[in-house]
């Protein structure tokens, strides 16, 4: 038994310190599937040239990754934004006023997603507004969120309408956009009118991009996701977690970290969570998302970050990230929620057996020190990879790779 | 052992949502959904074992009210160790809140004249919050005249925050026979395992039932506050079709343990001492279960 989980070690050493490889070695992010983004990010030219120029403190942010959010008036877009980043208990969003201008806001959730979210009024079509220039907006946006107000059925086909024209005008610009579109306020449909409502948009919205298409391949070529979301639930939570995924270069390589964490330990389930926003950035693949057990680690972070504000001292903000702190709850059908911070916004959270985790602590606690030096490691080489490329926008030298393989070697055995 | 406890209001005031809140496992938004009570509603409710809680929320509708005071007097208004009044801060018609609210206070006087007095200055979400604590002590003011010569206690609360909590939590208590020797027990055993601070929850409704301190703590609507928290994730685990059994938090500045503890409680131990582990507490606690689980029964027994 020891002898094959040897072997099966060094084959994970090889395979994660290859593609740590690819990530650094010419600079540029190729080779990672997922849709990352393309060589410079999907800023033209000029764009990155004139950043060379500017201090250290703004180098960072030519490389955050845009989040358009757009739809028509009432949709829920700014509902969203403050749902998801500003902590807003969904029944106050009623209070909120419509959006006159749009916003742009500068999310840092944590170390390495930083993000901008342009939060678009519908009241201004933003393509004919003289006021705004779409064009470079389009330009730097990695994803466009389209919301769709699921409840007001007379409305769908204008937003379907804008929807495409939304579309056709991105693309143009940019070919890397990634669209997604939120069939928003669901939750007063039972399931099967979800359904429903999914399938009927979807197929109105294919139809009129087929339509409209002059070259007929472009349907194809986009890249076009439907998700059912609410406020009210943690759908849009989910939604948005999936758009962030897409933007984040190093997600795929997070997976596979997660998912050699659960074969080692025999976790049931791990995430890595934005804390402040709830997101959570990468889970392993073993089996499919269940949402039960997503919404189970949300609400067990509510319930941490709650209890810890109250009793915190007044100078310490949140959850501290040290080695012997974690949070644990015990449920009834015998499994455990265990998280434990790995860094100021980052947590790890995830589901154990009961005989696993009680026999195994230690173990585990132990993989997961090494976990949490991995992950500051891929921090460390992106940051380094952000700071070469400003410097020198043509190749670099390569810079010092994660050491992946030290985790992967040192991971004590299966249980 | 059962304690009856009468629930009355104007109609719409809010007495059905709270008592589902409370007792029912809704959470603030389900109760939309409760239409007005018909007549009385009954409902007996297990709290801490050995107590039975005989909840009798009165529709508030004009006609049953006037019912209550002349067909049905003896029955309602005999044995009653509490009475809840709930007013509405925004009702227009307050003259006749206090004329339904004296009336009360006679047949209260006359049928069971030890009967606790609780008001619940309901709905305070409506009121910005800059003005509330104002609005409050006014209502308090005008309420506790009208009130004598009895005791009233007054308490402001909204489904949408723990004020809530807070209120019943205090109502509850005053009903808990042993309190002040739960209490001697809980800070007996504070000091055994040096903790910053004991809570003591009923375990279906999470209400504070005793509580010990041994450090002073800043926050003084953080009993409510947890009882919200704690309320809220147990909620959310039922829809997971399970339930929590116990969440330890550990950091560098406290640990926080929260476990159950007697078959009708649940215990939070505080301790901001970083030399004592968990697994200490841990043992502990279950240590002193059997002393509690003892006192409950011999509690129960007596009775």
């Amino acid at each position: 038994m020891s002898k094959m989980m040897s072997s099966s070690v060094i084959d994970q050493t090889s395979s994660l310190s290859i593609s740590s490889q690819n990530i650094l070695s010419n600079g540029t992010i190729v080779d990672f599937s997922v849709g990352s983004m393309p060589a410079n990010y999907g800023y033209d030219e000029s764009f990155s040239k004139e950043d060379d120029e500017e201090d250290s403190n703004e180098e960072s942010s030519q490389f955050k990754p845009r989040i358009l959010i757009m739809g028509l008036r009432k949709s829920g877009k700014t509902s969203i934004k403050n749902v998801v980043f500003h902590k807003m208990e969904p029944n106050e969003t009623l209070l909120l006023d419509p959006t006159t201008k749009t916003n742009l806001e500068d999310i840092s959730c944590c170390s390495f997603i930083t993000f901008q979210v342009y939060d678009c009024s519908g009241q201004i079509d933003l393509f004919n507004d003289p006021t705004c220039d779409y064009i470079a907006l389009l330009k730097g946006c990695g994803s466009l969120i389209f919301v769709i107000d699921a409840q007001d059925e007379d409305q769908y086909t204008d937003a379907i309408s804008c929807l495409t024209q939304t579309i056709f005008k991105g693309y143009n610009i940019n070919r890397g956009i990634k669209f997604e579109v939120f069939i928003h306020k669901v939750d007063g449909f039972p399931d099967e009118k979800k359904m429903d409502i999914y399938n009927e948009i979807q197929q109105r919205a294919n139809e009129m991009l087929i339509q409209q298409d002059a070259t007929e391949s472009l349907i194809q070529k986009i890249y076009l996701n439907y998700h059912l979301t609410s406020i009210y639930d943690h759908s849009i939570f989910e939604a948005f977690s999936k758009v962030v995924h897409k933007l984040i270069p190093q997600h795929r390589q997070l997976e596979r970290l997660l998912d050699f964490l659960c074969n080692s330990c025999g976790l049931e389930r791990a995430f890595l969570f934005d804390v402040a926003s709830k997101i959570f950035i990468a889970s392993d693949c073993i089996s499919p998302l269940d949402t039960q057990l997503y919404e189970l680690c949300c609400d067990k972070i509510d319930l941490v970050l709650d209890i810890s504000n109250i009793y915190a001292p007044k100078d310490v903000e949140g959850i501290s990230a040290d080695d012997s702190s974690y949070t644990c709850v015990k449920l009834n059908n015998e499994l455990y929620l265990y998280m434990k911070q790995v860094d100021k916004f980052l947590a790890f959270v995830c589901v154990i057996r009961d005989e696993i985790f009680v026999e195994n602590r230690g173990i585990m606690d132990y993989n997961l020190t090494l976990f949490k030096d991995s992950i500051k490691d891929i921090l460390s080489a992106q940051k380094t990879v952000s700071q070469d490329q400003s410097v020198n926008n043509q190749n670099n030298t390569n810079s010092s790779e994660p050491d992946t393989s030290n985790m992967a070697n040192n991971i004590l055995g299966n249980f | 052992m059962r304690k009856k406890v009468l629930l009355m209001g104007k109609s719409g005031s809010g007495k059905t949502s709270m008592r589902s809140i409370i007792f029912a496992n809704y959470i603030a938004r389900d109760t939309k959904r409760l239409g007005a009570t018909i007549d009385v509603e009954q409902s007996y409710v297990r709290f801490l074992g050995n107590l039975v809680l005989n909840l009798w929320d009165c529709g508030g509708q004009e006609a049953f009210m006037e019912h209550y005071f002349t067909a049905q007097r003896d029955n309602i208004f005999r044995n009653v160790e509490v009475l809840i009044y709930v007013f509405d801060v925004e009702s227009r018609e307050f003259e006749k809140d206090i004329h339904y609210y004296q009336s009360c206070l006679e047949s209260i006087t006359q049928q069971s004249p030890h009967a606790k007095i609780f008001v619940l200055i309901h709905k305070m979400d409506l009121i910005r919050e800059d003005q509330r604590e104002a609005i409050f002590k006014a209502k308090e003011e005008e309420l506790k005249n009208y009130s004598r010569p009895l005791d009233c206690h007054c308490f402001q609360s909204s489904i949408w925050d723990e004020t809530l909590y807070k209120a019943w939590s205090q109502i509850v208590h005053k009903l808990i026979l042993n309190a002040p020797q739960l209490e001697k027990n809980l800070h007996d055993f504070a000091e055994a395992i040096e903790a910053d601070e004991i809570l003591l929850f009923e375990k279906t409704t999470f209400l504070v039932v005793s509580h010990c301190l041994k450090k002073e703590h800043s926050d003084l609507q953080r009993f409510e506050k947890i009882s919200n928290i704690i309320k809220q994730f147990k909620l959310s685990c039922s829809k997971c079709d399970t339930s929590f059994q116990s969440v330890e938090i550990k950091n560098g500045n406290y640990t926080i343990i929260i476990d159950l503890f007697t078959p009708n409680t649940y215990i939070m131990v505080i301790i901001s001492d970083p030399r004592i582990t968990p697994a200490l507490t841990n043992y502990n606690i279950k240590y002193a279960q059997k002393h509690f689980e003892n006192l409950e029964t011999s509690q129960e027994q007596r009775t």
